[in-house]
């Protein structure tokens, strides 16, 4: 499972560039993540200030 | 909003602006929605472009110009500097703008022209018929209007989502994309005519460490590192606090800027049946320099000149479109982008003895131009070695 931490999160749009699953977008100010995640973790590497973090189950 | 145009784009970047603003001034009846609820904000950019290629659109203006930049320097890892005059500077040389105020007049100049504008109106969906782009869902203050339209240019930026859910794959590779954070920094000690650049695999891993005056003791301070490099603990941002620490430790820090900058191949087609894509969205920003404004504003003119033949013509699919993607392409811009990304392939895997090695030799030379032809030149001189992997680039000089 994808954690977005809003508290981090610049909202820059980088992480929905990368995501092979188109699983990210940026609405205005927030990010969301939909069922397509394949928790990959590419998204959670690329950001600029560590917003991301795949949870493993 | 009415429910029918000829031309719906989508985000009001300079890219979307200067479609706009072609389109309408061709007698198109234009759309335009931005999702954010202000034009221009947040930054996600350093700001620089070069002169001839802002004047390519409209005239310097004092409102949106913060500085304009006389010399460059290129620090290389082991802390050598180079100075680049405006003799050789070319294209380095440019003015530091104002985006937040740069791009609202680009939206006002379309809006002026007669293109309605929406913020804080989002597209979430394609309207598809027939499998192909007719228009987009907008949703804006709570209600959700069906917007069609014979064309629709997607110019939603590095996070762009509409050609992906008209099922174009816009995926960039974790390895090229630049991931980067900025400080607008004052207070510290500059000179505010000159932009610097440093190299090395310690303030930026493939990437770049940019300082741009915005004005006296004002620098747009940021730094770009490759996809690849970046991870818990090694981030852009803490490249960036390190670098800040050392050079600015007295300096105040005023806003903070973040985004991501592709530096991958453009995408393999940019229309597609009654759709367009341009600046950003495209995948087309410099691979070498990361820069994007020119680029964004050159496509989107081009899409919306073609928007208005393709209309004209009463056929607006792929084929009929297809003349944006081909000029583009043919274009000095589509050209340098090709280029670039195979200098950009051999620059970012090179150790910093390499980098200093050439840093040191073009320094020595009394360049009487400096540009990436140079540099390349100057990279196979002082590296022999290279020459081979370097093979698919002689094509280029
Ligand atoms: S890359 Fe990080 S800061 Fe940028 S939108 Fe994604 S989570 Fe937020
Ligand atoms: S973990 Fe992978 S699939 Fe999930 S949002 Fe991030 S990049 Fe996309």
């Amino acid at each position: 499972m994808l954690n977005i931490r809003r508290d981090i999160c610049g909202y820059c749009g980088a992480c929905v560039s990368v995501c092979p699953e188109g699983a990210l977008e940026l609405i205005d100010a927030y990010l969301t993540v939909d069922h397509t995640c394949i928790d990959c973790g590419i998204c959670e590497k690329v950001c600029p200030l560590g917003a991301l973090e795949v949870i493993k189950e | 909003m009415k429910r029918q145009y000829d031309l719906l784009i989508i985000g009001g970047g300079p890219g979307g602006a200067l479609a706009a603003k072609t389109a309408v001034e061709k007698g198109l009846s234009v759309c335009l929605v931005e999702k954010r609820p202000a034009i221009g904000a947040p930054v996600r950019c350093a700001e620089g472009i070069g002169k001839e290629l802002l004047t390519d659109f409209l005239p310097p203006d004092p409102k949106w110009i913060c500085t304009d930049i006389e010399r460059a320097e290129l620090i290389a890892p082991d802390g050598f500097s180079m100075l680049l005059e405006p003799r050789m500077a070319g294209n380095e040389v440019g003015y530091i703008l104002d985006r937040k105020v740069f791009d609202r007049e680009l939206i006002w100049k379309a809006a002026e022209a007669g293109a309605e504008t929406y913020v804080k109106a989002r597209a979430t969906a394609p309207i598809m018929k027939d499998g192909a782009v007719a228009g987009a869902v907008i949703e804006q203050h709570g209600k959700i209007y069906d917007v069609h339209a014979d064309i629709v240019i997607a110019a939603d930026g590095i996070e762009s989502k509409f050609a992906r859910w008209a099922g174009i794959n816009t995926t960039v590779p974790l390895r090229e994309i630049e991931t980067c954070a900025q400080y607008l920094m004052t207070g510290i000690d500059i000179d505010s005519q000159k932009t610097s650049f440093f190299l090395g695999n310690e303030v930026a891993p493939a990437g770049y460490v940019w300082i741009f005056p915005k004005g006296d003791g004002i620098a747009n301070v940021g730094l770009g590192i490759g996809g690849g490099k970046s991870g818990a603990g090694h981030r852009a941002k803490d490249y960036l606090d390190r670098f800040v620490s050392r050079m600015f430790p007295d300096g105040k820090i005023i806003e903070l800027i973040i985004g991501g900058v592709s530096i991958c191949k453009p995408l393999p087609c940019t229309v597609a049946d009654n759709m367009m894509i341009v600046g950003d969205a495209a995948r087309i920003s410099d691979p070498i320099t990361g820069g994007g404004i020119y680029n964004a504003m050159y496509t989107g003119r081009l899409a919306g000149e073609t928007a208005v033949n393709a209309i004209e013509l009463g056929n607006t699919k792929k084929a009929s479109l297809m003349p944006y993607d081909s000029e583009w392409r043919a274009s000095k811009m589509g050209k340098a982008l090709d280029r670039n990304y195979a200098v950009k392939e051999v620059f970012t895997k090179l150790s910093d003895e390499k980098l200093n090695t050439i840093i040191h030799s073009i320094a020595k030379l009394n360049l009487e131009e400096f540009s990436t032809l140079t540099l390349i030149t100057e990279l196979i001189r002082a590296n022999p070695s290279l020459l081979l992997e370097l093979k698919h680039l002689r094509s280029f000089l």
